[in-house]
């Protein structure tokens, strides 16, 4: 996790945070010159900070910190696999009529620094082949007729412009960078040139495998880290590693008490779960501790050492962490899982590209229609020979390969249509709580339906005033039955607030090519209009209005009428939304998922 | 190829260890499936165990043909070699195949060889991963990201032990039996039920939260990091034990005996659990006996049992994926009541 996201321009102007004040931005550029210390040992830096002079003083900086001849990659969010790992280069192969590969990204970067842009955003299949190259070292490709392993070491800086607590680097990528910094509270003003060179750096390096942790250190890392409720065991290898680094960066080969605080600060700090208790609260368990009480009893009286140790790197550690981490783990509302949202806009543009590859069919590459040049090289491939002696015949000379119309190929995409569900829940007090907890039985039943079918769902409730997503469409059925059970109940009935929100959820699931299915669970008596007025005349109006919509729009929908004894109201919604309509009493389980399933 | 951390220097997760070693001892099992948390050295404990695997004997073929092997576990070429005269073979590696990300079809299954086709105009087929790892492992990392058409060709590729290949005017057949080795995080995406059930084994790992098994591992990574070959080098001797031992209890698996005491417990168990199909009490079974002969044990009894009902089973219960107390805690309970533990 990167440190919480911040508001920008009202926060406190500078804060000074670590023991000795230093400055945040001190410690983002002993980020950068750690990292290009020890590249491997660290993995790098996720730096959070939307584009702008602060971030681009940061990277010229790291740039610049790197010894002369250092590879340095930049990945767009969209890079392609063949660049990122390497392919069959097209003119190379044409030119020499044999299969020619091309290096990838990552291989380029061997030795160096890969910068991720837009890292927050990028893809959990692009950041799996990253972290892969980044845990073996190297690229093991197999495309296109090519198998090779190129070497593959390097450090990412990984550029995370997320804003709020939504957006962020994947954790699985988070999890491998040493270092996180924010930059965001950062003024430009703060941003000043930075006291380390490159020549340092090419020093310290030398001075690097002559470093070397004490048990006592290992031990203090390791317990800072526990104490803050750092899951992975990564952050204290990393927190190791960084302690070394700081040391041979200050030119010594013992690491001192000071570079364990700096690995406190820069490592451990970002990561905190939680703070450490003053004191144990008498009501609350220890955590977990599968030491003998003997043991522990040993090491009061023998090790003195790493306890005191210890308080020091979470002093260090405590003090980097921000003032509104304290708030926000209170609220429960840091380290929940992210909905990923990957920009997936532009390829919906085009539906010939969409869907998952399913053979290659003979055509011409025309606008929107991908050539898959493997296969056209592959069916150029067998007349090679007979066509090389017509050229010849004709006087002409040739040793590329020759390719005719014929021989093209492009890639067909088959498209496989997802299928989305909304629940619309009604959580009014009007659906009296017994029949809430009832719709939610319902509910799950059909989310362990839609969980074999692995269709997606999504959860709108509407109480009170208005409707609220309670889940964006996810496959997460865990996520779902969590949401579902924290949903109370009472208040108003804003029927159209919800038919509407949950119509838009639909509509856009429709627009990425998906199949959306809408499952209205209400009593039908609305008492809430779209402007969250009350008045049970304008409400309804306004729900029978927004039924219309769905129809027009042409929805598949379902109307679950969950009133003690079916009404004309939920009838009459049905009607107006071209939605099937199911009374609760007689929708026992099975039904219910018969009728999805008819709906879909 | 960078130097793997050596398998009895890792840390902790035993229970991902034992099962890697069960599917080593007994292929027949049908791979491991490792799930679980970040960093908790899953990829390490297989590259690990790959590198000590004891070799194999082989003909020099594409393949890495059994010479014992029955008709139908060769390939063409060595079918009919060995009609005339008996195959030439030698020991090698126990192939350990990655299959990476990213990977396209040709490459996984196999195609037309492009090389060969281009320079010479010559049809020739060119294997794909699934030869190579034919006798040996298939390892995917984050197997949950694999794209879907890579996964429906490997599902039916482990089902049936070879590979049709029918592209590009090529018609061709070949012996394809593998470990099927899986990793991933289920964070980052869920497994298709049907894969899942490929798997013999499925472990799921956990960061350990004591604080001196967590020094341990940071130290070892460390010193490991310094200085790898040296650090290789001292850790010879213990993953030369571990080799020597999958060896013998690979001798000693057939001679191992299942009572029929143990056969109804382990029935039991699985009517207990609800488990579908056979599979899962052949593979509780089959477990139960490497493990067995892991230990040296003659005979497979209920503590077998006990050790590796929760990788057998865990994987082929009726998801109910409403149940928040998870399958282990289910197996587990079950365990408890047959076995009184």
């Amino acid at each position: 996790m990167s440190s919480p996201a911040a508001m920008p321009a009202e926060s406190e102007p500078e804060r000074p945070h670590g023991e000795a004040g230093v400055s945040r931005w001190e410690d983002a550029v002993l980020a950068a010159a750690l990292m290009s210390v020890d590249p491997v040992g660290t993995g790098g830096v996720a730096l959070r900070s939307l584009a702008g002079p602060v971030r681009d003083q940061w990277l010229t900086i790291m740039r610049d910190l790197q010894p002369p001849g250092t590879p340095m990659r930049r990945i767009p969010l969209h890079v392609s696999d063949g660049r990122l790992l390497g392919g069959l280069d097209l003119a190379a192969t044409l030119s020499a009529g044999r299969p020619v590969a091309e290096r990838g990204l990552l291989v380029e970067a061997n030795g160096g620094i890969v910068e991720l842009a837009m890292a927050e955003r990028i893809g959990a299949g692009t950041a799996a082949r990253l972290t892969m190259a980044f845990d073996s070292g190297e690229v093991v490709l197999e495309r296109d007729g090519l198998a090779m392993r190129s070497p593959a070491r390097f450090a990412v800086v990984a550029l995370d412009e997320g804003v709020g607590d939504d957006e962020g680097l994947l954790n699985a990528l988070l999890d491998r960078l040493a270092f996180h910094q924010d930059l965001t509270l950062i003024r430009v003003h703060e941003a000043v040139a930075c006291d380390y060179d490159a020549d340092e750096i090419l020093a310290a390096r030398a001075l690097l495998p002559a470093i070397d942790v004490s048990d006592a250190q290992i031990e203090a890392l390791c317990s800072t880290a526990l104490a803050l409720g750092i899951p992975s065991l990564r952050a204290s290898i990393f927190a190791a590693r960084a302690a070394c680094a700081a040391a041979a960066l200050d030119g010594r080969t013992e690491v001192t008490d000071e570079d364990l605080a700096v690995a406190g600060r820069l490592v451990l700090a970002p990561r905190a779960t939680m703070l450490p208790p003053m004191e144990q609260p008498p009501d609350e368990p220890p955590p977990p501790e599968p030491e003998e009480p003997d043991q522990e009893q040993d090491k009061g009286e023998d090790q003195q050492e790493p306890k005191e140790l210890e308080d020091q790197v979470l002093e260090a550690a405590k003090a980097a962490i921000p003032a509104d981490l304290l708030a926000q783990l209170q609220l429960g509302k840091l380290r929940r899982s992210r909905a990923r949202a990957t920009g997936k806009a532009g390829a919906v543009q085009n539906a010939p590209l969409r869907g998952r590859p399913a053979g290659v069919l003979r055509g011409e590459p025309r606008a929107g229609l991908r050539l898959n040049v493997v296969e056209t090289l592959r069916a150029a491939a067998p007349w090679q020979r007979l066509r090389r002696e017509e050229v010849a015949r004709f006087g002409g000379e040739s040793n590329r390969i020759e390719i005719r119309q014929d021989d093209f190929r492009i890639t067909r995409f088959k498209h496989r249509s997802e299928t989305t569900t909304i629940f619309v829940v009604d959580a009014s007090g009007s659906s009296a709580l017994h029949r809430l907890a009832e719709a939610k039985g319902a509910v799950e039943l059909l989310l362990a339906d839609c969980y074999v079918r692995r269709d997606r769902v999504a959860l709108v409730a509407f109480r009170g005033q208005f409707a609220e997503v309670l889940l964006p469409p996810t496959r997460s059925l865990v996520r779902a039955k969590r949401s579902l059970a924290s949903l109370p109940g009472g208040g108003g009935t804003p029927l159209a607030s919800g038919i509407d929100l949950g119509m838009m959820l639909a509509d856009s699931v429709k627009r990425r090519g998906g199949t959306p299915i809408l499952i209205i669970m209400t009593d039908g008596r609305a008492n809430v209009a779209r402007d969250g007025t009350g008045g049970r005349a304008r409400a309804n109006e306004d729900a029978l209005s927004a039924a219309r919509l769905v129809r027009s729009v042409e929805i598949t929908s379902l109307v679950i009428d969950t009133s003690p004894r079916p009404q004309q109201q939920g009838r009459d919604l049905a009607v107006e939304m071209g939605a099937r309509y199911l009374p609760l009493p007689h929708a026992d389980a099975t039904s219910l998922s018969h009728a999805v399933r008819a709906a879909g | 190829m960078p130097i793997p951390f050596p398998f009895s220097a890792v840390v902790a997760q035993e229970e991902m260890k034992r099962s890697l070693l069960i599917a080593a001892i007994d292929p027949s099992i049908g791979g491991v499936l490792v799930f679980g948390d970040r960093g908790t050295g899953k990829s390490t404990a297989i590259r690990g165990l790959a590198a000590l695997l004891p070799k194999m004997r082989a003909v020099d073929c594409v393949y890495n043909c059994d010479p014992e092997a029955g008709d139908d576990a060769l390939c063409a070429e060595c079918r009919t070699k060995r009609a005339k005269a008996p195959l030439k073979s030698r020991m090698v590696p126990v192939p350990v195949v990655d299959l990476p990300l990213g990977a396209t079809e040709d490459r996984v299954i196999g195609a037309l060889d492009l090389e060969r086709a281009l320079t010479k105009g010559e049809k020739a087929f060119e294997p794909g991963l699934l030869a190579r790892a034919h006798r040996g492992f298939l390892y995917i990392d984050e197997v949950n990201l694999l794209e879907d058409h890579l996964v429906d060709s490997l599902l039916d590729v482990a089902a049936s032990g070879e590979n049709l290949v029918e592209r590009e005017g090529l018609s061709i057949r070949h012996p394809a039996r593998f470990v099927l080795v899986g990793s991933g995080n289920p964070e980052e995406g869920e497994l298709r039920p049907q894969l899942q059930d490929r798997f013999g084994l499925s472990v799921e790992v956990k960061t350990p939260q004591d604080l001196p098994t967590r020094m341990k591992v940071v130290r070892l990574r460390d010193e490991f990091e310094r200085d790898p070959p040296a650090f290789v080098q001292k850790w010879k001797r213990q993953d030369g034990k571990v080799r020597s031992q999958i060896q013998k209890a690979r001798d000693f698996l057939p001679t191992v005996e299942v009572p029929d005491a143990t056969l109804e417990q382990a029935g039991r168990l699985c009517i207990k659990l609800g488990t579908d199909g056979l599979r899962g009490e052949l593979t509780l079974i089959r477990a139960a006996r490497a493990f067995a002969a892991l230990k040296g044990d003659d005979m497979v009894l209920d503590a077998h049992l006990v050790q590796v009902a929760a990788s057998a089973l865990r994987h082929r219960l009726r998801r109910d994926p409403l149940d928040e107390s998870g399958s282990t805690s289910r197996v587990q309970r079950a365990v408890g009541e047959l076995f009184g533990e």
